[in-house]
């Protein structure tokens, strides 16, 4: 295979359908209007289900339904759309439902704006969906880790029964970048639990609920997925490390703005001040190991992120007072240069 | 010794959680006689919805998802568009489809989507504890109309069954009672016509049944079924209101 040049929304669009998605639910939002676009062009030509939904609300408990009844299925929105699926994707992980939610973020709070943004990192990683619940969110840094990601994101969310995220800034949804997409069957995970109706002859009724009356039967529902987070956290952290071998100073970036703090990160070396990447591919479970262990070699860490500071709380947790951890973030859809992100190295040098 | 009388194999045989007098229960075994009589329980998915009937997956003998508040529709779309041959159906109650889920109903109806509605019309909130419902009778009292329901400040009643019909998609739309023993045998014909057309491909189909709730509206059993004769069925009449199948 060689690669292509595609669309950002487009190639996850069509990893989704090469990863075997049955079953696609929709509602128009920029940036990610290509992927609603893209499946109901050829996800129905290769046996699939497109619906375009009224709502992002009624997109993920169409997806709910899908998923209940034994569907490989996935929806895709950006962030007001997001805020919209919480409750579904609660009910999603409490009834342990396996499907995967595409995040093509925008600035907001509210309305907000259509150009790329970070703000969601805290609706991603903390939910805004009631209860005791996780999902797993992979942050891609170009269009080809997308169409990864979203492989991956179908198998982890088969493997754990989990609402897993794939959530890119708009950068990546809007971007043309060259591609090579996996087409390799993605293995069929057995759903001997989904109610696809023959209770009959399958002897036992296949129930698909998020309630339980008793409490102590609710207690050990949230003990049992406290569990299987833990085995998550315990075994799917995806973290790169760039020229952190020798750094004294670590930054943190993940999405679009990683690869602008690299370009940054060459400047500064060529100016002899040795500085590191670390970059989380799963914001959760989020790398507080490695972030943790680096703090032991570096003087400080600074986090740089489009929005006012999200992600750089689960640093400062990961680095637990060891050294300063400073931030630097645009917004709005304004995005940084690298001179920004070597500036606001620069400004912390003189103390340390 | 001849067996008059059989329980329907549509139902499991966990006790039911309504309040005595309650004719959930009612229409419990009548949707689970139809799916029983028609042979489909070994291909039917239940979407139960939230309110007094949020157990309803218990109680049907048949694979079933239990849905977020006023979703069941949206819910049984992605199940039907990925097992087009399997039967789906909702049961709903008033303030589930004609409240919160107004939007869900009338446009899984709008999709055509060709699912099965059972719309519990109780005029009332049950299973919170007796509030007002978008269908509460004018003057009817309840825990958040204390003073009967004022039609100036509150709307009146709205008929989802008239609404449904507008609705180009919906292909049989029925209202029916459980208030004697003739009503309950009119409301099962209904029940049972529209698994049928689901079951030939016919469409979207959705029968609203006026059910008591002698709990909330503090009225014995027996004054509920008159109430529900009386006072629910002047105001929602019964009768077919689209039958897209004897038009053509
Ligand atoms: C999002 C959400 N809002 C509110 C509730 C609380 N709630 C549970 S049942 C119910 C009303 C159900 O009334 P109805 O649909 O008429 O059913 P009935 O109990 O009368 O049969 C409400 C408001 C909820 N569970 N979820
Ligand atoms: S509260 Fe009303 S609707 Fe609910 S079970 Fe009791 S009588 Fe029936
Ligand atoms: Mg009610």
């Amino acid at each position: 295979m060689s690669k292509v040049l595609m669309k950002g929304n487009e190639a996850i669009a069509q990893a989704a359908i090469a990863a075997g998605c049955d079953a696609f639910f929709g509602y128009p939002i920029t940036p990610q209007n290509e992927i609603c676009e893209y499946m109901s062009k050829y996800l129905a030509k290769s046996g699939g289900a497109f619906v375009q939904a009224e709502s992002e609300l009624a997109a993920i408990n169409m997806v709910y339904g899908a998923a209940g009844a034994g569907a490989r299925t996935m929806t895709s929105s950006s962030s007001p759309g997001i805020a919209l699926k919480q409750e579904g994707i609660s009910y999603c992980a409490g009834a342990e439902l396996p499907c995967v939610i595409v995040a093509i973020s925008r600035g907001g709070p509210g309305l907000g704006g259509i150009l790329p943004a970070q703000g969601d990192y805290n609706q991603a990683t903390r939910g805004g969906g009631n209860g005791d619940y996780k999902v797993v969110v992979l942050a891609p840094n170009g269009v080809q880790e997308a169409t990864e990601m979203v492989r991956d994101a179908f198998l982890l969310s088969e493997k754990y029964r989990n609402p897993v995220m794939v959530m890119a800034d708009g950068v990546i949804g809007q971007m043309m970048e060259p591609v090579e997409i996996n087409t390799d069957p993605l293995p069929k995970f057995e759903k001997p639990w989904a109610a696809t109706g023959e209770s009959q002859s399958r002897g036992t009724r296949n129930v698909i609920n998020s309630l339980f009356l008793n409490p102590v039967d609710l207690e050990n529902h949230n003990i049992a997925l406290r569990k299987k987070y833990d085995t998550i956290e315990e075994n799917e952290v995806q973290v790169d490390l760039y020229m952190m071998e020798d750094a004294d100073i670590a930054l943190v970036a993940y999405g679009t703005p990683s690869r602008i703090v690299k370009s940054a990160i060459e400047e500064m070396r060529s100016q002899g001040i040795k500085v590191g990447l670390i970059r989380p591919k799963t914001l959760y479970p989020f790398p507080f190991k490695q972030i943790n262990e680096a703090a032991d070699k570096v003087k400080f860490m600074l986090t740089a992120e489009l929005s006012m500071g999200q992600m750089v709380h689960d640093v400062r947790l990961a680095v637990n007072g060891k050294v300063p951890v400073y931030f630097y973030g645009r917004a709005g859809g304004m995005i940084f240069e690298p001179k920004e992100i070597s500036d606001a190295v620069k400004s912390h040098l003189g103390g340390e | 010794m001849a067996v008059v009388f059989q329980k329907t194999k549509g139902l499991t045989d966990t006790p039911f959680t309504y309040c005595p007098g309650c004719t959930h229960g009612i229409i419990h075994r009548l949707v689970a006689e139809c799916l029983e009589e028609l042979e489909i329980l070994d291909r039917t998915i239940a979407i139960a919805s939230v309110g007094c009937s949020v157990m309803s997956y218990e109680f049907f003998n048949c694979d079933a998802i239990q849905a977020a508040h006023g979703r069941a529709p949206a819910v049984a779309t992605g199940v039907k568009r990925v097992h087009p041959d399997k039967i789906v159906f909702t049961y709903q109650g008033d303030g589930d489809l004609a409240s919160i889920g107004t939007g869900e109903i009338v446009q899984a109806a709008h999709r055509g989507d060709n699912i099965t509605v059972i719309f519990v019309n109780n005029a009332i909130y049950g299973m919170t504890g007796g509030q007002m419902a978008p269908t509460t009778l004018p003057g009817q009292i309840t825990t958040t109309s204390p003073y009967g329901r004022d039609v100036s400040k509150q709307g009146e009643p709205i008929r989802m069954a008239e609404l449904m019909a507008q609705i180009p998609g919906a292909a049989y739309i029925e209202r029916v009672m459980t208030a004697d023993p003739v009503s309950v045998r009119k409301a099962k014909r209904a029940i049972k016509k529209a698994f049928e057309i689901q079951k030939n491909g016919g469409g979207f189909s959705m029968i609203e049944i006026l059910s008591s709730c002698n709990i909330g509206w503090g009225l014995s059993p027996v004054d509920s079924l008159k109430y529900i004769k009386e006072e629910m069925a002047s105001y929602f009449p019964l009768g077919v209101f689209k039958d897209k199948g004897a038009s053509q």
